[in-house]
């Protein structure tokens, strides 16, 4: 079964380059000739993950496989890592800083929206270690 | 030209002139839809990317690409000719005191008459603002459809906004809509065919619309002679009726200040009276504007007006005075205009609407590399490998923009690796040393600089 893997570096700390790797994966699921609901799921999903990384994170690794089933992001930093995983899915809630609120970021919605555009997904954190957040997104129905 | 165009085959206006070019990659590097590739020593257009945008015009050094339109001679095939001045074109004279001279200048050089496209415009915008208060299943925000070249890159690239798009035809096509019912109720002994509707356009992408227009089978403009080449001819005429300006002239003028601006980046949205907007102008604004609001980053808005050329219509490539020049100049005779002069009336629906529902531009999946699932994949990851294996200095070289679209270039058939031109130093540099050849018998660009 052919399978397709891609590895993207998100640099922390720089919002001027954040959604970078979204836009690169972006356009090679238009190559594949996938759905543009489904390219849009995608991006919209990874775009919010890296920009998770690059505001709490001091960037990470994002490791994506895509093969005739799923598209699968993982998303992978060293950062602080998340206290209350249950509580950071809530909408609205944000621990952003006023520095990046100002830039129109950390609204609380990151990760909700992750969670809304992919089928599955799932955070692993541990304070003072980092987080991983893979992110499933069927194209099985395609 | 009505009804000249084949569904198979998108017409372009824009067009190479081969004894010009040098094959240099210029163009190859701005086009925004990288849709230029140097063949044989030549540029050359793939016609499902292009959008008509005019940047290939715009930047080519030595004058080898351009627009097709007609030449001002275009009125003398018609009985009555219609001149439809984009807006844009008042911007284009320093010292103007009204736009009633440009408009008596087009009847002296020999139209009959003259419609503002400005006048329509007004009737657009005051048609969007009723939608807007009154329909609530309105997509939201609403895309400005008056740019061909941004509603060809919604095509080409942006499929899921297709629905987003404005359903309205654009100004210029609702003018020459008017004009040819007033004509005609005026002028009951013409026929259609007598009647020629002749767009003064500022680019090359309106010339496409005319020919193959986006939501309709087909458009009521004629001809479209370039601003440019219009520009002259009314000079000449020009200094004669200003003497005679508030003395004899004849009052063309029949837009207000909201209609004219739409000549620049941002009056479209804001004749809407909403402060919701989002005004973009430029093509990298454009792309990056249409990205962030297809992954949803743009928050609550009202409206988005997009213009491929930078300051708007003003800084289209047909066009002779420097957009920001031009839209000072148009500020400057504005100031005494009244706000808008023309509106919405009730039956004007079917006038001002596209043609076809829904589906109003089929969306084109022209980068899929198969369509075969599975054959993509293999197929990316090739592609992947063949970038990896390339030495990325994005020189243009081999007659594509970068690196991943030479990449790209090879799987689809369309390139050879040996193409490129550094691969190539690597194997002359393997011969000379199996051959024992002292690397300064290689042309320095050539050399690794090792043995400098």
């Amino acid at each position: 079964m052919p399978k397709l893997h891609f590895r993207y570096e998100v640099d922390g700390d720089d919002f001027t380059r954040a959604g970078e790797a979204s836009s690169k994966l972006k356009q090679s699921l238009k190559q594949l000739g996938l759905s543009p609901q489904l390219v849009r799921r995608a991006a919209i999903a990874m775009y919010e993950g890296e920009i998770n990384m690059v505001a709490h994170a001091d960037g990470g690794v994002i490791d994506v496989d895509i093969d005739t089933v799923a598209i699968t992001i993982v998303m992978k930093d060293t950062g602080k890592g998340i206290e209350d995983i249950g509580q950071a899915m809530k909408e609205g809630f944000s621990t952003a800083s006023e520095e990046v609120r100002q830039m129109g970021f950390g609204a609380g919605m990151g990760l909700p929206n992750m969670k809304k555009h992919s089928d599955y997904m799932k955070v692993d954190s541990e304070v003072g270690v980092g987080t991983t957040v893979t992110m499933k997104i069927s194209i099985a129905d395609e | 030209m009505r009804n000249n165009h084949d569904n198979n085959q998108i017409f372009h206006s824009v067009t190479l002139d081969p004894d010009k070019c040098m094959g240099c990659v210029t163009c190859v590097k701005r086009c925004p839809t990288e849709a230029i590739r140097v063949r044989d020593g030549k540029a050359s257009i793939i016609g499902e990317y292009c959008i008509d945008c005019g940047e290939c015009i715009r930047v080519c050094p030595h004058h080898a690409k351009h627009a097709a339109y007609d030449t001002p001679d275009v009125i003398k095939r018609y009985r009555y000719s219609v001149a439809l001045p984009a807006p844009a074109l008042y911007g284009q004279f320093g010292n103007l005191e009204s736009t009633d001279i440009v408009l008596n200048a087009l009847v002296a050089i020999g139209f009959d008459e003259v419609f503002e496209v400005a006048k329509a415009a007004e009737i657009v915008s005051d048609y969007t603002r009723k939608i807007m208060e009154e329909e609530d299943n309105l997509p939201h925000p609403l895309i400005s459809c008056a740019c061909p070249a941004v509603v060809r890159l919604i095509r080409v690239e942006y499929p899921e906004l297709i629905e987003n798009l404005h359903r309205t035809v654009p100004p210029v096509e609702l003018a020459a809509r008017m004009a040819v019912r007033k004509v005609m109720d005026e002028h009951p002994e013409l026929t259609r065919s007598d009647i020629g509707i002749v767009f003064i356009t500022p680019c090359p992408a309106k010339v496409t619309y005319m020919r193959s227009p986006m939501g309709l089978d087909s458009s009521e403009i004629d001809a479209a002679v370039a601003m440019k080449e219009i520009y002259p001819k009314l000079l000449e005429h020009m200094p004669e009726i200003a003497e005679t300006y508030e003395t004899s002239l004849p009052e063309l003028q029949s837009a207000g200040r909201m209609g004219v601006s739409w000549c620049g980046s941002g009056g479209e949205a804001t004749a809407l009276l909403t402060e919701s907007y989002l005004a973009a102008d430029g093509i990298e604004n454009v792309v990056h504007v249409l990205d962030s609001l297809e992954e949803e980053r743009l928050g609550d808005l009202d409206f988005i007006e997009l213009n491929a050329c930078a300051g708007g219509c003003v800084g289209g490539v047909l066009t002779v005075e420097n957009p920001y020049i031009a839209h000072t100049r148009i500020q400057k005779l504005r100031k005494f205009m009244p706000v808008s002069l023309n509106h919405f009336e009730c039956g004007q629906e079917n006038l001002i609407k596209d043609d076809k529902p829904l589906d109003y531009v089929d969306y084109v999946a022209v980068q899929k590399l198969s369509e075969d699932y599975e054959e993509a994949l293999s197929l990316l990851e090739r592609m992947g490998e063949i970038e990896e294996s390339l030495p990325g200095l994005d020189c243009g070289a081999c007659g594509a923009p970068s690196c991943k679209a030479f990449a790209e270039d090879i799987i689809r058939g369309k390139a050879k690796q040996s193409d490129c031109i550094i691969s190539m130093r690597d194997q002359l540099l393997q011969l000379a040393e199996k051959e024992g050849i002292s690397e300064s018998f290689i042309p320095r660009p050539f050399r690794t600089g090792e043995q400098e």
